[in-house]
């Protein structure tokens, strides 16, 4: 590649890509990113690679190897296009058939199909419920991309956005449209970016960082890892127009050693930059400077607040500094320090191809834009939804997310991560905002959405992560350490039955205290799960502590094992499956456990035919 | 350094600019409670004991007094009802980690011990004042903190012990002095741990040991 001097060059480069591409020729999109691989969809293209080649098909039809497509509950997930046919659940067996019927005639092969829960067949991507009720502004171009080919993001108008702003507009003007677009972090807290931006910008001194945090870590939220692996060079461009607004030289991404994926895509992406001239000294010819470190996190899931990434980046424990001055004004070794995260980066370009006023057209009054949820748990379709903001929670879950598996009845959902908090059933109909979040005692986070079904005890939710939290919190402070260390042992406690008059007065005493006397973020948001579950499920927690009793079923001290001899027929296989011999009976006779024996395993629970459904959980009262 | 004007409970002080909120009340004699505060030592913010309220009506806060830098017209409450609820709360907390808190500190915010809480009697309070004395005044590093979270604990690095000790402190070990806990001191005062020993605060796992600083981490499953 030789290196672009100017930003013609850049459009002329661009235009070359563009006239080698035909629209109209076949192609082929299968999904390796992290959640289909574990679908074995490398196989999938090995397989498709090599059979294309056989028949000699590999120059009329071009196969893109990409990132996340978002269904990851059917991957591995394929695209074709033009006519954008969509096939899930695809093995190696399955490329004859595709390139026999879709890629030779243009036929479609029904059994790889989107199935609705109806049972009507859907055969294009956007007619598909899960995909038709998103707006995929920061994800969609993820189908049309192979991460590791910077032609692919030029095509698609990549680096047009870092042209316009270091070719024809002022770093002032870059910032007034950030100001305007009204972006707001994405990562936690929901910060202005643009305001941000100008702290640094305008804070005295003359070495100024940016700083991208993909430092991602809430449990089953993987947005920012799937935008890393599918579209590097998107959150890359972000950074740079950012470094231009801000009047930086050079960068650092934080990002987790365990996402091997993403820091090789990253990694490869910064180097196609640099061969480029897209990094480095004069990029484009326009004077401006510019490069980027890699840093690897340990892992420790503190590292994602500001000021211990920062120290971290310093080579120093990642340890929560106070932030009564902003690491905007006093980051990484004093210097003013812009950090942003992933998503927010990723939007910029956008912003700037777009324009502000585009922006702000989608979304709520306060919070503007898409986000992208990791929408995991007991939900039909799990996988990255991006939705304006603004869209109701209900709509999320059971119109994009399908509804509750196996027809059980919802509960609750979490949003926000251990930082977040529960939001009952009745409060479905709030719209997804930075503001709304907060208000009802959770919170937005970097967009986890857990939904969990009437088997989920809201307790046992809360000491979940709590015992996350006790291996995460750094130690430092003592509200945040000894906080969650007593929570924790009161919550255990309440499981275990027992739970007594007053704990959940103690509980509240002590979350108050963490949330206002911690040090860090992770110490002030530490009393989410416990404070948000006691306001809206406080029967629950009181059932625990008056009558020893889970009402979901699911804490182990307070439940029994119970055969009903109505409905049992004596089938014998729960007798053959109890690993500690607990059950007895004779064929065709009612079996019975042995309680004294019975460890609560629940295999006789899964195990006993759904047309019997013999065996029961029972708690507090319904004890036999 | 200029002098600026605050209030501190209702009273107008004179201070310097720059001082944190802590700095500026003692030096007009108001109390504010700390644990891992010392003088001669860069403020840290761990035993967050010296919380305080500023500002006034919707825009009051909680903030730690050893680290907040005072400005011009600053309002500070150091004793407000919910300020002292706090503490006794940090306090309860605390008493499970050490069970003799002065007495004047748990008689003045009315601290007592719980029933229902966890004990984890370490005697250490991980104020890291040891650690921020060998660090900052001794430049040493001999003591440092190993672990996270609940597991945190202050150990003694043998390769850095063997190096520095002696030259550091040839007299006696001076970072005892600074222990608010009187934990190093009520088993080591005036001896020196010998080399690759933790010190005693750093129970359970490393008391009384010859362990170097692998076996410690591999311990603590560090490693």
């Amino acid at each position: 590649m030789t290196k672009l001097t100017s930003v013609s060059a850049l459009e002329a480069l661009r235009e070359d890509i563009l006239s080698r591409r035909d629209p109209k020729k076949t192609k082929v999109s299968v999904c390796s990113g992290t959640g289909c691989r574990a679908y074995d969809s490398e196989k999938v293209i090995d397989s498709l690679k090599a059979k294309l080649l056989d028949q000699g098909l590999n120059d009329k039809i071009d196969l893109v190897t990409t990132g996340c497509h978002g269904f990851c509950e059917l991957g591995p997930v394929m695209v074709v296009y033009p006519e954008g046919i969509s096939y899930f659940k695809i093995k190696p067996d399955d490329i004859d058939d595709i390139i026999n019927e879709t890629l030779s005639q243009g036929k479609v092969v029904d059994r790889l199909l989107y199935v609705d829960p109806e049972g009507n067949v859907i055969t294009k991507e956007h007619d598909i419920p899960f995909y038709k009720h998103q707006n995929r502004v920061v994800f969609g171009s993820n189908q049309s991309i192979d991460p590791e080919n910077i032609d692919d993001y030029l095509a698609l108008d990549g680096y047009k956005a870092l042209a316009t702003c270091i070719g024809s507009l002022s770093p002032e003007e870059v910032l007034e449209i950030v100001k305007k677009a009204k972006l707001r972090g994405r990562g936690g807290g929901g910060f202005p970016a643009g305001q941000k931006w100008e702290a640094t910008r305008n804070a005295p001194g003359d070495v100024k960082y940016v700083i991208v945090n993909a430092d991602e870590g809430d449990p089953g939220a993987y947005m920012d890892r799937s935008i890393l692996e599918g579209n590097p060079h998107s959150v890359l461009e972000g950074l740079l127009i950012g470094a231009y607004a801000i009047g930086c030289q050079k960068g650092f991404i934080y990002i987790r050693q365990e996402y091997p994926l993403a820091v090789e895509h990253l990694d490869r992406a910064i180097s196609q930059m640099r061969e480029l001239g897209l990094l480095g000294e004069n990029i484009l010819g326009t004077g401006f400077n510019f490069d980027i470190i890699v840093h690897r996190g340990a892992g420790a899931f503190v590292s994602g607040e500001s000021s211990a990434l920062m120290s971290s980046i310093e080579g120093k424990v990642g340890e929560p500094r106070p932030k009564y001055i902003r690491t905007s004004i006093s980051g990484i070794h004093g210097c003013p320090s812009d950090l942003n995260n992933v998503e927010t980066w990723a939007n910029v370009p956008i912003i700037i191809n777009k324009g502000a006023d585009w922006f702000t057209s989608i979304g709520t009054e306060g919070s503007k834009g898409t986000k992208i949820f990791s929408l995991v748990g007991k939900v039909n379709n799990t996988g990255l939804v991006e939705v304006p903001m603004g869209m109701k929670l209900h709509d999320i879950i059971f119109k994009i997310g399908g509804g509750i598996r196996d027809g059980k009845k919802f509960k609750a959902v979490q949003t926000g991560g251990p930082s977040g908090g529960v939001i009952p059933e009745d409060m479905l109909d709030l719209p997804v905002d930075f503001d709304a979040l907060d208000k009802v005692g959770s919170m937005m986070g970097s967009g986890g959405m857990i939904v969990m079904d009437e088997d989920t005890c809201m307790v046992d939710v809360a000491k979940y992560f709590l015992e996350f939290l006790a291996d995460e919190s750094c130690g430092k402070c003592v509200p945040c350490r000894e906080g969650i260390t007593q929570m924790l042992h009161i919550l255990r406690m309440i499981c275990a039955g027992e739970g007594k008059p007053g704990d959940l007065e103690l509980l509240e005493e002590i979350a108050a205290m963490t949330k206002e006397c911690s040090l860090c973020a992770l110490g002030q948001s530490a009393p989410n799960p416990v404070l948000s579950s006691l306001k809206y499920f406080h029967a629950e927690y009181e059932a625990h502590v008056n009558e020893q009793c889970c009402p979901a079923h699911v804490c182990k001290d307070l439940i029994t094992y119970h055969i009903d001899p109505a409905k049992c027929k004596g089938c014998g296989k729960c007798l053959r499956n109890c690993a500690v011999g607990a059950i007895s009976g004779s064929k065709k006779e009612p079996h019975v456990i042995d309680l004294e024996k019975c460890t609560k395993c629940d295999t006789c629970f899964l195990v006993c035919p759904p047309k019997f459904s013999a065996v029961t959980k029972l708690s507090g009262k319904e004890e036999l | 350094m200029s002098q600026i004007s605050v209030t501190i409970n209702g009273e107008h002080i004179q201070a310097e600019e720059g001082m944190t909120i802590l700095e500026a009340a003692r030096g007009a004699g108001i109390f504010i409670p700390t644990l891992c505060h010392h003088e001669q030592l860069e403020s840290y913010g761990s035993c967050r004991l010296c919380v305080v309220e500023i500002g006034t009506g919707e825009r009051k806060k909680v903030v730690a007094s050893c680290l907040y830098h005072i400005s011009e017209g600053l309002v500070v409450e150091t004793e407000t009802e919910k300020i002292n609820g706090f503490r006794r709360t940090i306090l309860n907390l605390l008493m499970h980690r050490w069970d003799n808190i002065p007495a004047i500190l748990l008689e003045k915010y009315g601290a007592k011990s719980n029933e229902r809480f966890i004990d984890n009697m370490t005697y250490c309070i991980l104020c890291g004042l040891c650690v921020r004395f060998c660090h900052e005044v001794k430049g040493a590093n001999v003591l440092g903190f190993i672990g996270r979270g609940t597991i945190r604990q202050v150990v003694i690095f043998p390769n850095q012990s063997a190096k520095y000790c002696a030259s550091s402190c040839p007299d006696e070990m001076e970072c005892l002095h600074y222990c608010p806990t009187g934990v190093i001191s009520s088993q080591y005062y005036g001896s020196r741990p010998a080399d690759g020993q933790a010190l005693p605060h750093a129970a359970p796992v490393c008391i009384n040991e010859d362990l170097n600083i692998l076996e410690v981490l591999e311990r603590v499953g560090h490693v």
